[in-house]
C-alpha cells in the first residue's frame, strides 16, 4: 500500500521487535520488555500480537489468523485485511497452508509443524499480578523462582470448588524455570503447547512485553499431586462434523432451550466435513 | 568439645535516616528457646531494630549474625537475596502489629496457612489441608472457618491465625511487634497464654517488640530497654521491673497503673 512501510512498522521499530524476540526464545517464557507502540486498533483487539507479526512476516508468508477458534469473525478478518493491505503476502484459512498464525484465544486442532509460527495475542502477561500488585515485586519472584503463591490460587479453587475452577488462561511452567500466562486460551490447549514443533511467540501490546516457547519445549501445567491437570470434556460431540476430541462452542438455537454444540476452530471442522465426516445436525457434502 | 553457639548474635548494630538516628550500638545474643523483649516508648528505636534484625531493611552499621541449619553462622546481610528471603519464610516468623498486614485477606484461613508450605514445594492438596487444620486447632480457630476469608474473622482470631500462618513452617526464630496490640484485655490474655504454651512447647526463640511491660513480664526472658535509639538497661525480665537502675527504666516502670 502506498505511504506504508511493508507491514506498517517502519524498519527500525521491527528490528526491535526482533531483538525482543530472539531475547524471549533463548530465555523461554521469560517476559521481554519491548517499546510498544501505537497501533491503528484499541489496546485489547490484538496490537502486542499484530507487532510481534508485523516485526515475523516476510514476503513468502502464509498467513491466518483466528479469533475464538474462528477464521470469520470480526478481529480475525480486520486483522488478515490489515496485513494483506499493508504487505499484500497471501492469506489463507487453512491451518496446514499457513505459515504464520496469528490467534486469540485458541491453538488450532490440527498439530502445528516444524517451521509455523503461531503468534498469540496477551492482554495480561504476568501470571503473578491478581496475587502480587506490584511489578518490582514480580519481576524479584520471577528472578528468584519464588512461585508457591500460584499454588496458593489453586489451593483457593479446590477449597471453593472442590476442583481446580481455572478454566483459561492456565499457569504453566516453561522449560522447567518461568512460570507462564498462555494468553486466555482453554485449559484445554494447553498440552498442544508442550513439545510443540512450531515456534509459539507472544506480544502484549498496552503491557509492553514479549515472550516466547522456542519449538520442542518442555511446557507443563501446575497442578497438585492428589488434584492433577485436567482438560475440559463433553458429553456430545460437535453437531456439524461428528468430532470427538475437539473444543466446542455451545451455541444457542432458539428461546425453547434447543442448543447445539460445534467445533470453535472452523478451519478443523469444515475440513472434516469435506473429508465426509458428519455430525448429528450436518449434510452429508459431496465427497468430490 | 562444642560451645553452644548464640542464635542470634547482633554486633554493634546502628541505624540512622539520613542525620536522623533510627538505633545504635546495639549488641546482643539470642540463645535457642529464648525469649528477649525490647520495650520502649514510641519512637525510641524499638521498630527500626527489630525491622534491622528481621532484615526487612538494611542497617547502617553492624552485623546480625544468625546460626542457619544448613552453613552454621552467618551474617543475613551477606547472604544472597534469594537466600535471605528463604530463610523468612522457612526458619523465620514475622508476626506483625497489625494482622492485616500480615495475613493475605483475598484467601481463605486454610489457604493462607498454607502458603509457606506450597512455597517451599508442598504439592499434595490433601496434605496441605490436614496441616492447615492441625494448626488452626493450634491456635484455637473452629476448624469449620478453614473456607472461609479472615475478613471475616475477629481481630483476636487474625492475630491468631497470622501466628499458625506463621509458625506452620516451624521455624526457630519468630519476631513479634506488638502482637497484643490494639486487642481487648481479656482477648490479650488469651493470646498470651497461647504464644507462652506455644513458645515452651517448641522450643521457639522470639523476639518481641512491645510497649506493654505487662505483656513483656509474662512472656519474656530477656528484657531489653530502649531510649532515644539506644539500649539503656538489659537484663532478665524481673531483674529489669522490679529492681530498675537506669531512670527511664525506673520512670517507665513506676508509670505502670496500680490497680
Amino acid at each position: 500500500m502506498d505511504g506504508y512501510n511493508f507491514a506498517y512498522l517502519d524498519e527500525q521499530t521491527k528490528r526491535m521487535i526482533r531483538r525482543a524476540i530472539l531475547k524471549a526464545v533463548a530465555i523461554p517464557g521469560y517476559q521481554v520488555p519491548f517499546g510498544s507502540r501505537e497501533m491503528p486498533l484499541p489496546y485489547g483487539w490484538g496490537t502486542g500480537g499484530i507487532q510481534v507479526t508485523a516485526g515475523v512476516i516476510g514476503q513468502d508468508d502464509v498467513l491466518k489468523v483466528i479469533d475464538q477458534g474462528a477464521d470469520d469473525t470480526t478481529n480475525a478478518v480486520s486483522i488478515r485485511r490489515f496485513f494483506a493491505r499493508t504487505t499484500g503476502v497471501k492469506t489463507t484459512e487453512k491451518t496446514t497452508e499457513a505459515t504464520l498464525i496469528q490467534t486469540r484465544h485458541r491453538i488450532p486442532e490440527r498439530p502445528l509443524s516444524e517451521g509455523q509460527i503461531l503468534v498469540y495475542q496477551v492482554p495480561i502477561p504476568e501470571p503473578l499480578r491478581w496475587l502480587e500488585p506490584r511489578e518490582t515485586e514480580t519481576r524479584k519472584m520471577h528472578a528468584l523462582q519464588e512461585y508457591g503463591i500460584m499454588h496458593v490460587k489453586l489451593y483457593e479453587d479446590i477449597a471453593r470448588f472442590g476442583r481446580i475452577a481455572t478454566s483459561y488462561d492456565y499457569p504453566v511452567v516453561v522449560n522447567d524455570r518461568y512460570l507462564m500466562k498462555p494468553s486466555p486460551i482453554p485449559k484445554f490447549d494447553n498440552p498442544k503447547m508442550d513439545n510443540m514443533p512450531a515456534l509459539q511467540l507472544f506480544g502484549a501490546g498496552r503491557e509492553k512485553r514479549i515472550y516466547a516457547i522456542p519449538p520442542y519445549t518442555k511446557v507443563k501445567s501446575l497442578d497438585f499431586d492428589d488434584h492433577p491437570f485436567e482438560i475440559q470434556q463433553w458429553d456430545e460431540n460437535c453437531a456439524l462434523c461428528g468430532s470427538e476430541n475437539s473444543y466446542l462452542d455451545e451455541v444457542v438455537m432458539d428461546d425453547q432451550g434447543g442448543r447445539m454444540f460445534v467445533c470453535s476452530d472452523t478451519d478443523h471442522c469444515e475440513s472434516r466435513q469435506s473429508d465426509g465426516h458428519v455430525g448429528p445436525m450436518g449434510t452429508q457434502q459431496a465427497a468430490e | 568439645m562444642n560451645r553452644p553457639t548464640p542464635l542470634l548474635s547482633v554486633q554493634d548494630l546502628g541505624k540512622s535516616y539520613g542525620p536522623h538516628l533510627g538505633c545504635t550500638d546495639v549488641s546482643f545474643d539470642l540463645w535457642p528457646g529464648e525469649v528477649l523483649g525490647i520495650v520502649g516508648e514510641s519512637g525510641s528505636g524499638k521498630t527500626t531494630l527489630m525491622n534491622c534484625l528481621s532484615a526487612q531493611i538494611e542497617p547502617t552499621c553492624g552485623k546480625v549474625i544468625y546460626d542457619t541449619r544448613m552453613d552454621g553462622a552467618r551474617d543475613i546481610f551477606d547472604m544472597s537475596e534469594s537466600e535471605r528471603r528463604l530463610l523468612m519464610r522457612t526458619d523465620w516468623g514475622l508476626v506483625k502489629q497489625n494482622p492485616r498486614d500480615g495475613l493475605r485477606l483475598g484467601v481463605s484461613a486454610g489457604a493462607n496457612v498454607g502458603e509457606r508450605l506450597m512455597a517451599v514445594g508442598a504439592r499434595h492438596y490433601g496434605d496441605i489441608r490436614n496441616v492447615a487444620n492441625d494448626w488452626l486447632k493450634k491456635v484455637e480457630i473452629d476448624v469449620g472457618r478453614i473456607d472461609n476469608p479472615p475478613s471475616t474473622f475477629s481481630g483476636g482470631m487474625q492475630q491468631r491465625l497470622q501466628i499458625a500462618r506463621n509458625l506452620v513452617t516451624e521455624p526457630r526464630l519468630v519476631f513479634m511487634d506488638e502482637p497484643t496490640g490494639g486487642l481487648d484485655v481479656s482477648v490479650q490474655a488469651r493470646l498470651l497464654d497461647l504464644l507462652r504454651g506455644l513458645v515452651n512447647r517448641l522450643g521457639l526463640s522470639v523476639v518481641i517488640v512491645t510497649h506493654d511491660l505487662a505483656v513483656a513480664r509474662l512472656l519474656a526472658h530477656r528484657l531489653m530497654v530502649m531510649k532515644d535509639g539506644r539500649v539503656v538497661e538489659q537484663g532478665l525480665t524481673d531483674q529489669v521491673l522490679d529492681d530498675p537502675q537506669h531512670a527511664y527504666t525506673q520512670l517507665l516502670v513506676s508509670s505502670i497503673l496500680q490497680p
